[in-house]
């Protein structure tokens, strides 16, 4: 069905198939005949590119929805005792008497998480750039599928009309916290947003989830079957390597949440009894009995904690890109790299239960859990170690994207250590659920996701738009950012060390959590001042790609292919044949070479000055 | 008109801001440093993250310390002393390669700024390092799982025989309460009879829930091995009891346990504190709902002997109810001569266990 689109069919160069190796560059021209309809090239487009910015432009604004509804929560948790009469014209009759309605509170936390973890950093993040980077950076002219990558988008659009339109019904939207556990989020008489905030929540989390099915199996099947001549998996840029096992987990892990959503929504509607037992409420007993809620939790974070990665996997890929590039380095032990990536991946899947140590599941389990948990320490550690040894001795051009890769080296290495410290179950029983856990996922997939994301942005906006978003205004949204996450997350931690728990409207009703009211006075302040701050990037955003100062095919001196396009690739990505490639992706500062890189399509015969012995007979 | 007042203001900056902006271009083209490939910006970033390090981490240091007292809510109970222990060792640990790994983050980025003319060592891999860097965090790995698997076990194993029983419940938005009564059983319960009266669903045809007796608050013994027994009726809670390191979930239609053993009566706690006003709180942990930030049960730790007079003092629910224990068919002869016995202390607190108070 897909080959019968015409853009399609020049895309692939009319072929089906395609052979890996094989350039397919004899129709390439043919784009150039066809005029396509505004219709066409930017709203149902099968371009990659295209795809991939409005993947971009609906992670932005997920993202400024999801920033919205944490300055609401924080207001409420750094001036519990104010009144926000002043917010009624917007949120209407959630505040009652002045009083943000606690019910709303725990909706907010909800949906900003949701919102924060799926459609910014999942949709937002790997969706645009897996989009953008595949095709330009393994050589192809665009994905496997076009169709299937157009379809991709269009339903996660539809899953966000969903979850937006969640927001604003009469009961509220789901309010049983992003991991919905059963049975709060199954049964409406518990919280008003378990009635149709919930049933939307989940019919919009079915279709996100065939958008990311969509995604992942075209991701996979490009990077395997599309890659240009030479192209060979270790001659892949880390980026891709990243990608790549990203739609893996995706591919393995959604199709469980879709199970347990699917159970759920049977449970709510159709009086199944998979996740309900023994419940009595609203002055009635319930008919349900033998399901388990912890069953929901076993399967939630078999999706749950492969998605952490598929949250931050993208994130290091780029990171260690723009790392090399501007260090004008080679990064340090690129196959470390890529077995460290292979590494997480694998032990990603069984981790999960480290999330349940205290539900009461079999002690031993936990033992077993604990052990796995801070094996995945291991490869981490190694990555960090082989991004600092990239950095020694490099010639570092502060980029903006440069100093957002240094600081989510930072943000992981902070938010990553106090991961030994949850995973260790002894030490979880005291701290599960309280604001070190809240402190520690922020800053670890959360903020360094996000400096992943905007790293990404500030790196490949030439290619995307042609032109280059103001270094100035990216340095102040840097450093504004980067004091901003670390002023909000690093107290979290003392107050999450005292005990606090999460999702708490409030803390005053107890003694035992009478004693951070001013820090968190304070970390409200940073993260609302650190929330307006964004708004530098969203003006540089836009206004660049309009405004900005006109970019150059290949401005940072890069190495990869997406580079040795024109300025802005059109549909196809190159004008004439693709280059073929001879060399991993990270020549940079070669002893010998006439500049300080050498882009991957360069053979190794007009490069004689700087090959090392063992590139020799390559000539 | 305040407001419009202040919308003015934010427009008339948002102005101001838009034209420093353009004049900020402007200059940058008219100096020549946008044309130049690494300009002035390179160094005042480079700089800026060593002020960063320097500043940040004093900041934090200072800010660490500041609040190192509010931070470990006092223990009180034995297993808690060891994973208190073991939290600030990892702590420790973290907090070395935390500061190591940070300083030489920004170091290299301000030792390794851009220099013209310099060229970047070409440096791709040494398996050596890479051996070394994988190894040390293992093996720091490996004794950190060893150490927590231990205490783990040892935390979650089968409590002693003669410890306290004690069962809380969740529901929203309170805790119950309920004690085994004399005979150290607690009764069936079941959810179908719960109502407004029968608050747990006691099946008081169960003989051993006949004693059974609720209770506003929970008391245990000083020094002696307590087993909580945890349910929810509704949602999913969390008994969460800070101060005693101890967390578990209440499961609808799964019960849970933890046990632990309470080292500081409530008024020894108070002493040490210096809060005549202390009080031992449990909180709820697992979102539930509206009243979630409100499921408060306080927690009295008393002296062994005052535990067996509370104990004594209280009754049971049966008795309290005597219409809910009529509705079940039980031979109300039978109790009557049971319910008259005053509670013997041996029976409060196991035998064996007396003589290790």
């Amino acid at each position: 069905m897909a080959a019968n689109l015409p853009t399609q069919a020049q895309v692939q160069g009319g072929a089906g198939v395609t052979e890996p190796g094989i350039t397919h560059d004899e129709h390439a021209h043919h784009d150039e005949h066809h005029e396509q309809s505004f219709l066409e090239k930017y709203i149902f487009s099968t371009d990659h590119k295209v795809i991939a910015k409005q993947f971009l432009i609906t992670g932005i604004f997920w993202a400024i929805i999801g920033g919205t509804l944490s300055s609401l929560f924080r207001l409420q948790l750094g001036w519990p005792e104010s009144t926000f009469e002043w917010l009624s014209p917007f949120l209407g009759k959630w505040i009652e008497a002045g009083k943000l309605n606690p019910e709303f509170y725990l909706a907010l936390v909800t949906m900003h998480g949701t919102i924060m973890v799926f459609f910014v950093l999942t949709a937002g993040l790997s969706g645009t750039f897996s989009n953008f980077l595949i095709p330009l950076q393994i050589g192809a002219r665009d994905m496997a599928s076009g169709f299937m990558n157009m379809l991709s988008y269009w339903f996660f659009f539809l899953s966000s009309v969903v979850m937006f339109s969640s927001l604003f019904i009469e009961t509220g939207p789901a309010a049983a916290g992003w991991t919905i556990y059963p049975p709060l989020s199954a049964l409406p008489q518990a919280i008003p947003g378990s009635g149709a905030g919930q049933t939307l929540w989940l019919v919009s989390m079915a279709l996100f989830i065939v958008s990311q099915l969509l995604g992942g199996v075209n991701y996979i099947t490009t990077v395997i079957n599309l890659r240009t001549q030479g192209m060979s998996m270790s001659k892949l840029p880390l980026t891709i390597w990243a990608f790549f096992l990203t739609a893996i987990l995706g591919l393995l892990s959604f199709p469980v949440l879709f199970s347990a959503a699917l159970l759920l929504i049977f449970d709510r509607s159709f009086g199944t009894s998979f996740f309900l037992s023994d419940i009595y409420i609203a002055g009635q007993a319930l008919p349900n009995t033998g399901g388990s809620p912890i069953l929901f939790q076993h399967l939630f974070w078999f999706l749950g904690h492969p998605e952490v990665y598929i949250v931050i996997m993208p994130a290091m890929g780029m990171v260690s890109e723009i790392l090399a590039t501007n260090a004008r380095k080679p990064i340090f032990g690129y196959r470390a790299m890529i077995g460290s990536l292979l590494g997480i991946s694998l032990l990603s899947f069984i981790v999960w239960a480290h999330h349940m140590f205290v539900t009461g599941m079999n002690p031993f389990l936990g033992s077993v859990f604990m052990f796995l948990t801070l094996i995945i320490a291991v490869p981490s550690a190694v990555k960090t170690f082989n991004w600092l040894a990239t950095l020694w001795r490099g010639n570092i051009r502060f980029t903006t994207a440069m100093l957002f890769s240094i600081g989510f080296v930072s943000l992981f290495i902070a938010g990553g250590l106090t991961g030994i410290v949850l995973g260790n179950a002894a030490l979880d029983i005291q701290m599960h659920n309280t604001y070190f856990v809240v402190a520690h996922f922020h800053l670890v997939m959360g903020s360094s996701a996000f400096f992943g994301l905007w790293a990404g942005v500030y790196h490949w906006f030439p290619k995307m738009f042609g032109r280059m978003m103001d270094e100035k205004l990216g340095y102040v949204h840097f450093w504004l950012t980067f004091l901003g996450v670390y002023l909000v997350f690093l107290p979290m931690h003392y107050v999450g060390i005292a005990g606090f728990p999460r999702r708490y409207y409030a803390w005053t009703g107890f003694d035992t959590f009478s004693q951070f009211a001013d820090l968190n006075k304070f970390i409200s302040a940073a993260a609302i001042i650190a929330f307006f701050a964004q708004f530098v990037f969203i003006f540089n955003f836009f206004y660049s790609i309009f405004r900005g100062r006109r970019a150059t095919e290949n401005p940072w001196n890069s190495t990869t292919l997406e580079w040795t396009t024109p300025v802005v690739p059109g549909h196809g990505n190159w004008p004439g044949a693709i280059p073929a490639v001879h060399r991993w992706p990270y020549d940079y500062s070669k002893p010998g070479a006439a500049e300080d890189f050498i882009p991957q399509h360069v053979p190794y015969s007009q490069t004689q000055s700087s090959n090392l012995p063992y590139e020799k007979e390559m000539e | 008109m305040t407001t419009l007042g202040i919308l003015l203001v934010l427009v008339l900056l948002l102005v101001v801001f838009g034209l420093l902006f353009r004049l900020q271009i402007l200059t940058s083209i008219f100096s020549g440093s946008s044309a130049r490939e690494v300009g002035v910006s390179n160094r005042v970033n480079a700089i800026l993250f060593i002020i960063f390090l320097v500043v940040g981490g004093a900041a934090f240091a200072w800010s660490f310390i500041d609040n190192y007292d509010k931070m470990n809510p006092p223990i009180a109970s034995v297993h808690g002393h060891a994973t208190e222990r073991m939290f600030w060792t990892t702590m420790i640990i973290l907090g070395i390669v935390f500061t190591l790994t940070q300083i030489l983050l920004f170091v290299y980025s301000y030792k390794y700024q851009h220099k013209e003319g310099r060229r970047a060592f070409f440096f791709p891999h040494n398996n050596k390092i890479e051996v070394i860097w994988t190894l040390i965090p293992a093996i720091v790995m490996a004794g950190l799982v060893f150490a927590g698997w231990k205490e783990w076990t040892r935390i979650t194993g089968p409590a002693p025989k003669d410890a306290v029983v004690v069962e809380v419940m969740g529901k929203q938005f309170n805790w119950l309460v309920r004690y085994p009564g004399r005979d150290q059983k607690l009764g069936v319960v079941n959810y179908r009879l719960i109502d407004a009266t029968n608050e747990f669903g006691f099946d008081l045809s169960d003989k051993n829930g006949v004693d059974d007796f609720v209770a506003p608050e929970i008391h245990v013994p000083k020094g002696h091995p307590v087993l909580l027994k945890i349910r929810s009726r509704d949602v999913l809670h969390a008994v969460y009891m800070p101060h005693f390191r101890v967390q578990m979930y209440a499961v609808p239609g799964m019960p849970t346990k933890f046990w632990f053993t309470p080292t500081k009566t409530t008024d020894e706690m108070r002493a040490q504190t210096g809060n005549p006003k202390f009080n031992y709180e449990l909180a709820c942990n697992q979102i539930c709902g509206r009243g979630h930030f409100a499921m408060k049960l306080n927690i009295v730790v008393d002296e062994p002997d005052d535990y067996v007079a509370w104990f004594g003092q209280q009754k049971s629910f049966s008795e309290q109810n005597p219409d809910v224990l009529a509705s079940f068919k039980q031979k109300s002869d039978k109790l009557a001569g049971n319910e008259a016995a005053a509670p013997e202390a041996a029976a409060v607190i196991p035998a064996a266990a007396k003589a290790s108070l």
